[in-house]
């Protein structure tokens, strides 16, 4: 019952904002040139993708990433829309990295998390599928509505702490806003986190090889899944939870226990997409065995219901990991001896077919599988 | 993975059990055969599977009108258009929301501002009109038998007095005709769509099977449940049978849901309309009797929808062939360039239930 889907809430570069504040600066404006921002902008996916290359990318690009720093040992700008950008310091013995996600959820307390343990959950992972599983600090800036009732931001505050307790990092600056009655639908925080990390440990989205295994953390879908259901006010029996999670301890298993080639956090636009922008930005083919997938019962089940892909939608507990063949059992165990990955499986490979494209065995037959494009709707039968 | 039930008609070991069978009556029927089945989600499986890629060679399984988004005509659009615009809360399934008018989608109306909801049932929409007694509610109600039974429901229910519907409703069995007809579609079998046919029964299609001399099986739609309906009906076409098979017995029956069917042709009659993109289709449109005039949003309103140019890109879509099966959608110049599910140019591609979307959601040709 709502235009609003669960891949629309942010936990990357909120492009709707960035749009407003990119056309408050602009003093020609031409607000009557028919074309505006659409839900599906936020979806993740190619439509996301498109507006922040014609917001951001184009105007902040080069300054970002003047030419030669691209290549710079260390160096992460932002062309490369990974899940942060890196910069080299004292010589290149250490790189800063740096993200930053805007976080609006409805309902902003879900099954299984809510908007607080999210936002510190979003940017810690966001920091760990770089490799930086010991962030130096988080921002945290808080929007909220007049007449917001102060317990639940107690609520989310008190959530934010025990997530960062859980993440081991600290919040240690932050902005507050207070907008007027109805000027703003639920409340929004912003989340930024800082790290460092030797350059030699970076992963990026960009490195697979063929021949190096995909693995994922745990089950697939679980967010998204249960906050459409939850929207949709579908009573499934219970058990249907978000998988929200801090994953950097996870992650720090992992890349302790073997070569890490790549690393991605499925958020919005699930692991779809995620695959598609790994394998685009390596050059390579994915392939993935639909069956090695792991997918919870009650998630699926809900799926077919909503006529949507587990594998489509946000994950903000798991982390999607290129591995060198000769380690990824050592990864795969390390991973599954972590409280949150137990269900870690192996899905596919990278391979020198198919570049740029996921290919997706299903058992009976093979396709691409491709990234949604756009925010996922209800079907009619 | 799943529950045990679905599981049971997704056993991959069993589809290539009938698959060979497949092979086997393929080399004995000796020459190409082309299926066409009727329904988007039909389509959704075999692409979803990759089920075409277990296919031999010389079977085309193709999808034709089988798409009520699709379908729905332009000037439909306009009038839930305007009706948003005029400040109904427009009511409407997810599929119909950027589905575009001549004038613009509903999905434009709501980023200028208009009340358009996406609701899961007709009962939904009832709920919001009791939500908002102040205001009219508009069900832009579309779909076929599945969905036409549950709109009838709620009207002989007697919902709301700021309740109506405008009605995009289809009626499937003519249009069969109409493109078993059309004289460059070449269909060996129909594979006719298991939803449907639990409300209207398989018997609805015997006139058909009798007299087009084609053979029409119901098919559910897991991917055991496709293959199977398949199989029958390369059965009937190696014997040289047009007969009439009922594949999905665990849900459709020979009469059908027969109170379903008596609520629904109470409230609603066949009428003449055109389907996008294929023909002006006799009595394939399903319009609100006199009777429950005071529900029928046509009635009740003076409809003045805005005509707009519609997008020049639609000369060149080609929908309608595909519809009529005598194309795929990577044969369309637009496919995936200047036709996306962000911007469709035809409605093939705004529907989840639409061939052009599905091959694209799958991969773009959805047989690797």
């Amino acid at each position: 019952m709502t235009r609003n889907d669960a891949t629309t809430e942010g936990t990357e570069p909120d492009a709707v904002e960035t749009e407003r504040e990119v056309v408050e600066g602009d003093s020609e404006v031409d607000e009557d040139d028919g074309e505006v921002v659409t839900l599906a902008h936020g979806a993740g996916g190619e439509a996301t993708r498109s507006l922040v290359d014609q917001l951001v990318v184009s105007r902040f690009g080069d300054a970002a990433n003047p030419a030669g720093r691209a290549a710079e040992p260390g160096a992460v700008g932002l062309p490369e829309l990974d899940d942060g950008s890196a910069h080299p310091i004292s010589g290149g013995e250490t790189s800063i990295v740096l993200t930053t996600d805007s976080h609006v959820v409805s309902p902003p307390i879900f099954p299984g998390g809510d908007i607080g343990r999210l936002s510190v959950a979003g940017t810690v992972n966001d920091l760990a599928a770089m490799g930086v599983t010991d962030p130096i600090a988080l921002t945290c800036s808080l929007v909220v509505e007049e007449g917001t009732p102060t317990a639940t931001l107690e609520a989310i505050m008190e959530s934010m702490r025990a997530t960062c307790e859980e993440a081991g990092v600290a919040i240690t600056t932050g902005d507050t806003k207070v907008m007027g009655s109805g000027e703003l639908d639920g409340p929004v925080i912003n989340t930024t986190g800082i790290g460092a990390i030797e350059p030699g440990a970076l992963v990026t989205d960009a490195g697979l090889s063929p021949g190096d295994a995909i693995l994922v953390s745990g089950t697939i879908g679980d967010h998204g899944i249960a906050l459409l259901s939850e929207r949709e006010g579908f009573d499934l029996g219970g058990g249907l939870e978000s998988d929200v999670a801090p994953v950097n301890g996870l992650v720090a298993a992992a890349t302790d226990a073997g070569e890490v080639t790549a690393m991605k956090d499925p958020t919005r636009g699930g692991l779809a997409t995620t695959l598609n922008e790994m394998a685009g930005k390596a050059a390579v083919g994915v392939e993935i065995e639909e069956r090695s997938v792991p997918i919870d019962d009650a998630i699926a089940s809900a799926g077919e219901l909503l006529g949507i892909d587990p594998l489509s939608v946000a994950n903000e507990g798991k982390v999607v990991l290129g591995v060198d063949p000769d380690d990824a059992e050592a990864v795969l165990e390390a991973i599954r001896d972590h409280p949150l990955g137990e269900n870690a499986a192996i899905v596919g490979r990278a391979t020198e077919d198919h570049a740029g494209r996921v290919v997706l065995d299903t058992g009976f037959g093979r396709r691409y599988l491709s990234e949604p494009a756009g925010e996922a709707l209800p079907r009619i039968c | 993975m799943a529950t045990d039930a679905t599981l049971q008609f997704r056993d991959p070991d069993a589809a290539r059990e009938i698959a060979d069978r497949i092979d086997a009556l393929m080399a004995d029927v000796g020459e190409p055969v082309n299926l066409m089945h009727v329904c988007g989600s039909h389509e959704q499986a075999i692409a979803k599977f990759g089920l075409r890629s277990m296919l031999p060679e010389g079977l085309a399984v193709r999808m034709g009108p089988g798409c009520p988004v699709c379908v729905t005509n332009m000037p439909e659009v306009d009038e839930a258009v305007a009706l948003a615009e005029d400040g109904a809360i427009v009511a409407t399934y997810g599929d119909m929301y950027r589905v575009p008018g001549t004038a613009g989608s509903l999905a434009d109306a709501s980023a200028a501002g208009a009340d358009v909801e996406i609701v899961y049932s007709a009962s939904e929409a009832v709920e919001l009109a009791e939500e908002n007694p102040g205001r009219e509610v508009v069900f832009f109600a579309t779909g076929f038998e599945t969905t036409a039974a549950p709109t009838a429901a709620i009207l002989a229910a007697g919902p709301p007095g700021n309740f109506s519907v405008l009605s995009a409703h289809k009626y499937v069995p003519p249009a069969m005709e109409v493109v078993a007809e059309l004289p460059d579609t070449d269909v060996d079998g129909f594979l006719a769509a298991g939803h449907a046919a639990t409300i209207t029964g398989y018997g609805l299609f015997e006139a058909f099977v009798e007299e087009y001399e084609i053979p029409v099986v119901v098919g559910g739609f897991e991917p055991l449940d496709v293959l199977l309906g398949i199989e029958r009906l390369l059965e009937h076409i190696d014997d040289g049978r047009a007969g009439l098979e009922n594949a999905y017995p665990r849900c459709v029956s020979e009469e059908g849901n027969t109170a379903a069917l008596e609520t629904m042709w109470e409230v609603f009659e066949t009428t003449s309309g055109e389907w996008r993109g294929i023909a002006n289709i006799p009595d394939a449109n399903l319009a609100v009797r006199e009777e429950y005039a005071a529900y029928d949003a046509r009635e009740r309103f003076e409809i003045d929808p805005d005509v707009g140019a519609a997008d020049p890109l639609t000369e060149r879509c080609i929908c309608g062939d595909i519809m009529a099966g005598t194309a795929d959608p990577d044969e369309c110049e637009l496919f995936g360039e200047e036709c996306t599910p962000r911007n469709p140019v035809g409605a093939c591609m705004v529907s989840s239930e639409g061939t052009c979307k599905i091959w694209l959601e799958y991969g773009g040709r959805p047989d690797l």
